[in-house]
């Protein structure tokens, strides 16, 4: 008899990512590298997801994880640029800023995928997300001092939607 | 040497909270304040609690990490709280800056 | 000289927290407090810390945690009833 039989730790550990998560977090909150606290630890990382488990239906699953690395650092780095540019443009005359709002067209379906580029493109040089349109398809942004819209959107679309269509395709 | 790193860390960490504010302050309209709190402050206030972590550290001689965790709390939750006050600010149609390009 | 950078320091975010509570203040609109409590949260949370190194004691970090989580909520709370209590549409 053939059964569609799912193995043991996928039944155990149906977040994996949420439970590696929530041990460091609970390691970083107290402080410690401590034996007990790594148990202790390791046994809330596993009941908490196993019992709140009906309120994550969708499942994650990254593919290539260094296309994510190298995002995550191209995002550090972008931070670091993007408030000195910042830090500029609130310092100097106020009346030569070009405000606009930005319609972004999304190519990226992955609910998750939006919600890391929206917090990426507010995160990153003088670009806020404001608003999602209601079929997910375009991302409103708001710029602080913009001068050519067309480049903005491309370098939005390649430096931050491409890895992340990478990363998150549906499984 | 160790303690110029310390040093240049807490007053870069104050110069862009104080940048921030700035830009709440002096800044025209709602969506273009928006900007200096999200950008500036979450960066300053990220920069004087790597320098704590790294003070403690040295202190305690043993790693201090969880000032790690606040700025992790502040990178994820600064840009959610921005996207959410803008979407109110659009939902209740605040004006804009006249030359504003492609309002909405 | 450690002490004299935190003394400047505490100087320029407090400064911060004055221009936030200016436009705590003055608004003129909701959205725009909503911005400068917001702010107000994360300046405290940064003088808490500097205090902390201060006074060389890490026992500031829990209370600079909750302002944090507390802070986040609150904002998400009056964003959300801007958003859903207003009839304005």
């Amino acid at each position: 008899m053939v059964t569609d039989r799912v193995p043991l730790w996928k039944k155990l550990l149906p977040h994996p990512f949420l439970t590696l998560a929530l041990w460091v977090i609970w390691l970083l909150l107290n402080n410690t590298m401590a034996a007990g606290h790594m148990v202790l630890g390791f046994i809330l990382a596993v009941i908490i997801p196993l019992l709140t488990s009906g309120f994550w239906p969708e499942k994650v699953c990254l593919k290539k994880p260094w296309v994510l690395m190298r995002f995550i650092l191209i995002v550090l780095w972008d931070i670091l640029v993007a408030n000195i540019i910042v830090a500029k443009l609130i310092l100097g005359p106020k009346d030569k800023l070009q405000p606009a709002f930005i319609t972004v067209e999304l190519d990226i379906r992955h609910p998750l995928g939006i919600g890391i580029l929206a917090n990426t493109i507010s995160l990153t040089p003088g670009t806020v997300s404001c608003d999602l349109s209601e079929d997910h398809r375009y991302l409103y942004v708001h710029g602080l001092h913009v001068e050519n819209m067309d480049e903005t959107i491309n370098e939005i679309k390649q430096r931050y939607e491409q890895p992340l269509m990478e990363v998150f395709q549906s499984c | 040497m160790f303690e110029w790193i310390l040093a240049g860390l807490i007053l870069i960490g104050a110069l862009f909270t104080l940048v921030g504010s700035i830009g709440l302050y002096k800044l025209p309209d709602f969506f273009m304040r928006l900007h200096g709190p999200t950008k500036a402050t979450t960066l300053g206030v990220g920069a004087i609690l790597l320098a704590s972590a790294l003070y403690f550290s040295f202190k305690t001689e043993s790693a201090s990490l969880h000032e790690i965790l606040i700025s992790l709390f502040l990178f994820i939750t600064a840009p959610v709280s921005a996207h959410l006050m803008a979407k109110a600010a659009m939902h209740i149609k605040l004006k804009q800056v006249k030359r504003t390009q492609n309002p909405q | 000289m450690l002490e004299n950078v935190l003394e400047l320091s505490f100087v320029l975010v407090a400064l911060a927290m004055l221009l936030s509570l200016y436009r705590l203040i003055k608004g003129p609109d909701i959205p725009d407090r909503i911005l400068a409590l917001d702010t107000l949260y994360i300046n405290s949370i940064a003088l808490l810390i500097l205090f902390g190194l201060y006074q060389g004691s890490p026992l500031y970090f829990e209370a600079a945690l909750l302002i944090a989580v507390m802070g986040f909520v609150g904002t998400v709370a009056l964003s959300k009833y801007l958003l859903r209590g207003d009839i304005m549409e």
